[in-house]
């Protein structure tokens, strides 16, 4: 697909020098449309073939007092043209669109020594630097000694691209972000056509916007091309990647078309009963659009009714499903057991954030894998899967819904904040290629027992209102085994209680064998579950390429466990554990598998660097020697 | 709702609607009695016996999904709203229903009541309300009166009772009725009105407890004097009652209503004539109560409003008539894709 024909810019006629990898971040007040930016230079990259990971980072209030430093959003992309498994640890270029954007990330330590720091000069007013506490002129105190600067008049040339356009100062404000992103992409050299394509879409009832926000693109190119500050251009070249049709996609994305194409391939129809909450509220915001499947959405009056309904769905036959985080699973926790006791299926999506409580709503954190496992009334046991990385959550979705079917009963899947938000190229699967999920209503009255169990998976059959002769009651009293009629006999709940934790624990028997990265023995196993993935997998390559006996498994399966882990802790000497809370993952496997493993934690709010895993790996192999 | 335009279904009697399960309500509940009638009406509404589905939340009146062979869910406490507004998104063409409590209902389950009653989701409300918790074995309700003593207030409640009635039209419910568990007979007739709706169907059902609050209805259910304690509704009739249909609501000044002797120059054409769709009267009607009012029993109010279920099917049918069914190879295909190799 071409855009305007004459917008396409040429090729520079600068020097163009080849990168490697590059991170960029875009910063500036949450008003200044960062994550727009973001995105689309996120789109122009994948497009340009390279791989690339990112992450944005935003205030959790929605605008935050214009210019202060608790107003920052940013946007980071790192791109290669080798495998890229996060969005990098600290950047080689920073726009920042006021001085509260350059000082949040100069405090940060998230730059490279050296980086580029492309300003809006302009910005640096005394007022905006007594709005980021600033004492003096970061552009001519000397601060910045050490950094490439590249003052640039955003806010100028984006009014000067905008004369005689009829639109109003505030208008005119509003396209500076465009400036900024058409000059990135004349320094990456990256295609502008996805950007004009999102302009013409975006703006296609304001043709004046649409006209503004193209002009003020093209300028931002054409600045980078004729100004002399930069001299040179850069190259990132396209990565070695597995042949196929690729589209760059959000965790939360890639989770509900999960769910939908689970439910297309159980041949039932999908179900979303949710209550807005950050960071999980995209996925209803996604699947709400997918009427023409029939996906049904319900945003309910609170959590406890978005899990209740989506039961009751389930006992209509639906493929329920629940989306939340944290504070939200808490709320859903005594619907979650009465799944559990119904033996009904159902997927409660858990997009962990910074807690307890509200916390750092819109920070990531894996802090509820021990809520996932542990916070029930009872003895509740059920499966529990989390996702990667934001690709991953497509295939953890559809095996959420798999098990919950299967099994009849609650599924959590777990993902977080920093997949849910962040993007990834996406090879993207067929629908014909996803297997089949065998999703059958029983009809048959003859013999029919509500509870009597398929013997293999212990589930029990799965029967909808409206099929004649198979009338019966399900409620959250204790029930005898096979008749389900209500029991309190002792025996019977035992053996109740021990029945379902035994279904639980046989979803293990399915579990495809691990795949261990790195060395498959040796000194140091580095043991990952959920958003970990990217940082524990570029630490791993990069030591095991020194070298190192170290490996590297990743868990999906978080319940039951996979059945051949115990083994391959035992191929290692240390066994390290990193993760986003105070160690929970560590403190289960301790305890099943009486291994010493250790624990590296933390709670920040954001995701391990990869720099800090090598280092924390590194100091295992040297204590392993 | 016309029941000709209903499936033939082979001719269901209340036999085929008991359950085999012993009904273990103390004896002497209202609960029997209700049971009773609804047993009585569910063979008569040209539904198929497997369309039907019972849900309840916590508490004595939540056991009744147990007792009526159909399906049946017994849910958590205060939940069986939300619970049952999925089922009836997910399968529109079930009879839904749901058996609650004035604690179930308006206390822990208060606001899964009301924004189904406002969404107008098709589903029929059972609220069994006896002014007492009796499955905790007797603390007061959310519906207890001001000053009523119980294990929990041992010198009296300081709570003001909410008047379900009034909390449902509130919440814009679209039919709103009130029957007593011994009435069997309006009872049974407002059950059937309460399934011919579209829509959120809430019935109040007095209730008697006769082991935690014995007689908490008797001056309306008492033979001797329930002619001159209850005003039985009926759309488009003056509202008269009394042994003699001697006395009548009239509209007082400053819209306050107000009981009239009949005769003496006051006539049935002085009174106020009961309409179901006037929100107004309505209102008026949920807070008349002893000792100045007779207390109201029948249809308070009933309006056509959308059905959720149904409009959300409609989005869907519209969906699916502009865009086409839905293709997941080219949703998943959707935005900016790139090929390698």
């Amino acid at each position: 697909m071409e855009a305007a024909g004459s917008n396409k810019p040429a090729r520079t006629s600068k020097p163009i020098e080849t990168r490697d990898a590059v991170v960029v971040r875009f910063a500036g007040d949450s008003g200044d449309g960062m994550q727009v930016v973001g995105s689309q230079f996120t789109i122009e990259s994948a497009l340009a073939g390279n791989d690339l990971g990112t992450l944005p980072d935003y205030p959790a209030e929605i605008r935050a007092p214009a210019g202060s430093l608790a107003g920052v959003s940013g946007f980071q992309l790192n791109f290669s043209s080798h495998e890229v498994y996060t969005p990098g640890d600290s950047c080689d270029v920073l726009v920042a669109m006021n001085p509260a954007a350059l000082k949040v990330n100069l405090e940060d330590g998230s730059l490279k020594p050296g980086a580029m720091l492309i300003l809006d000069r302009e910005t640096f007013t005394d007022q905006n630097l007594r709005k980021a506490e600033y004492a003096s002129n970061p552009l001519a105190d000397g601060t910045l000694d050490g950094y490439q600067v590249f003052p640039v008049d955003i806010t100028k040339l984006t009014t000067n691209a905008l004369v005689n356009s009829g639109l109003s100062n505030k208008q005119i404000l509003r396209c500076k972000n465009f400036l900024a992103l058409g000059l990135m992409a004349w320094l990456f050299q990256r295609p502008l056509d996805p950007t004009l394509r999102w302009i013409a879409d975006k703006f296609k009832k304001t043709p004046e916007l649409l006209d503004a926000n193209t002009r003020v693109l093209m300028a931002g190119y054409n600045f980078g091309e004729t100004t002399e500050l930069f001299h040179t251009a850069y190259e990132v070249r396209p990565a070695e990647i597995a042949p196929g049709r690729y589209r760059n996609v959000t965790g939360n994305t890639a989770a509900a078309l999960g769910f939908l194409a689970a439910s297309r391939r159980a041949g039932r129809p999908l179900f979303l009963g949710s209550y807005p909450i950050t960071p999980a509220s995209d996925i209803l915001h996604e699947l709400a659009t997918y009427k023409s499947f029939g996906v049904r959405t319900f945003q309910a009056e609170d959590e406890i009714a978005a899990v209740g309904a989506a039961l009751g769905a389930a006992f209509g036959g639906a493929i329920g499903l629940t989306t939340t985080s944290g504070p939200g699973m808490c709320l859903k926790a005594e619907a979650m057991g009465l799944a559990v006791a119904v033996e009904l299926p159902l997927v409660i999506a858990d997009i962990q954030r910074g807690s307890p409580s509200t916390g750092l709503p819109t920070k990531t954190e894996q802090a509820d894998l021990l809520l996932a496992m542990y916070g029930r009334h009872g003895e509740c046991p059920l499966p529990i899967l989390a996702a990667a990385t934001p690709a991953d959550c497509f295939a953890t979705a559809f095996e959420a819904v798999r098990i919950a079917i299967r099994y009849m009963t609650p599924v959590i899947f777990l993902s977080d904040g920093y997949i849910a938000n962040g993007a990834e190229p996406w090879l993207i699967p067929r629908e014909s290629e996803l297997p089949a999920i065998a999703a059958t209503f029983r009809t048959d009255p003859e013999g029919y027992k509500p509870y009597l169990r398929d013997p293999e998976t212990l589930a029990r059959p799965w029967v909808v209102p409206g099929t004649p002769g198979l009338e019966h009651r399900i409620g959250g009293l204790e029930r005898e085994d096979v008749t389900g009629n209500v029991c309190y006999h002792p025996l019977n709940h035992e053996h109740m209680v021990r029945t379902r934790a035994r279904k639980v624990a046989g979803v293990a028997a399915e579990i495809p064998p691990s795949v261990v990265a790195g060395a498959p023995a040796g000194d140091v196993l580095v043991l990952g579950w959920g958003s970990t993935y990217g940082a524990i997998s570029s630490a791993v390559h990069e030591l095991h390429g020194e070298g190192a006996a170290v490996g590297h498994l990743h868990l999906r399966y978080l319940n039951p466990l996979p059945p051949d882990l115990g083994e391959i802790l035992r191929r290692f000497r240390r066994v390290l554990v990193p993760e986003m809370n105070l160690g929970q993952l560590v403190r289960l496997v301790r305890a099943e598998y009486l291994v010493d493993a250790v624990g590296l934690s933390k709670v920040q709010g954001r995701p391990f660097k990869v720099s800090e895993m090598v280092a924390a790996v590194r100091k295992q192999l040297e204590e392993a020697r | 709702m016309s029941t000709a335009q209903e499936p033939a279904v082979p001719a269901l009697t209340r036999k085929d609607f008991e359950s085999d399960q012993d009904v273990r309500w103390c004896p002497g509940c209202g609960d029997y009695a209700i049971l009773a009638s609804v047993l009585r009406v569910l063979p008569t509404l040209g539904v198929p016996r497997e369309n039907f589905v019972f849900l309840s939340g916590i508490g004595c009146s939540s056991r009744f999904p147990y007792y009526v062979n159909t399906y049946g869910f017994h849910t958590i406490h205060g939940r069986a709203p939300a619970i049952a507004t999925g089922l009836k998104i997910a399968r529109p063409e079930l009879s839904v229903w749901v058996v609650t409590g004035d604690g179930d209902a308006l206390s822990i389950g208060g606001n899964h009541l009301i924004h189904i009653l406002r969404r107008n989701v098709d589903v029929n409300i059972l609220l069994f309300n006896n002014r007492i918790y009796g499955l905790t074995k007797g603390q007061y309700s959310p519906t207890s009166e001001f000053g009523k003593v119980t294990k929990s207030t041992p010198i009296g409640s300081v709570d003001h009772p909410f008047h379900p009635v009034a909390v449902a039209l509130g919440a814009d419910a679209t039919f709103v009725a009130r029957s007593v568990d011994v009435e069997a007979k309006h009872l049974q007739e407002v059950v059937r009105r309460a399934h011919a709706h579209r829509g959120t169907a809430f019935v109040e059902i007095l209730q008697n407890c006769n082991i935690f609050n014995d007689g908490a209805f008797e001056a309306l259910t008492d033979k001797a004097v329930k002619a001159e304690t209850q005003l039985v509704l009926e759309h488009g009739k003056p509202l008269v009652f009394g042994k003699n249909r001697d006395k009548g609501i009239r509209l007082g000044s400053g819209l306050r209503p107000e009981v009239v002797a009949l005769g003496n120059g006051v006539g049935e054409d002085d009174l106020l004539v009961h309409d179901e769709q006037d929100p107004t009267l309505a209102y008026f009607l949920s807070r008349m109560g002893p000792p100045d009012f007779p207390t109201p029993i029948g249809v308070f109010h009933a309006v056509e409003r959308p059905c959720y279920d149904r409009a959300l099917d409609d989005q869907i049918t519209t969906a699916r008539a502009r865009q086409g069914e839905g293709d997941l190879d080219a949703l998943l295909d959707r935005g900016d894709t790139w090929d390698v190799g």
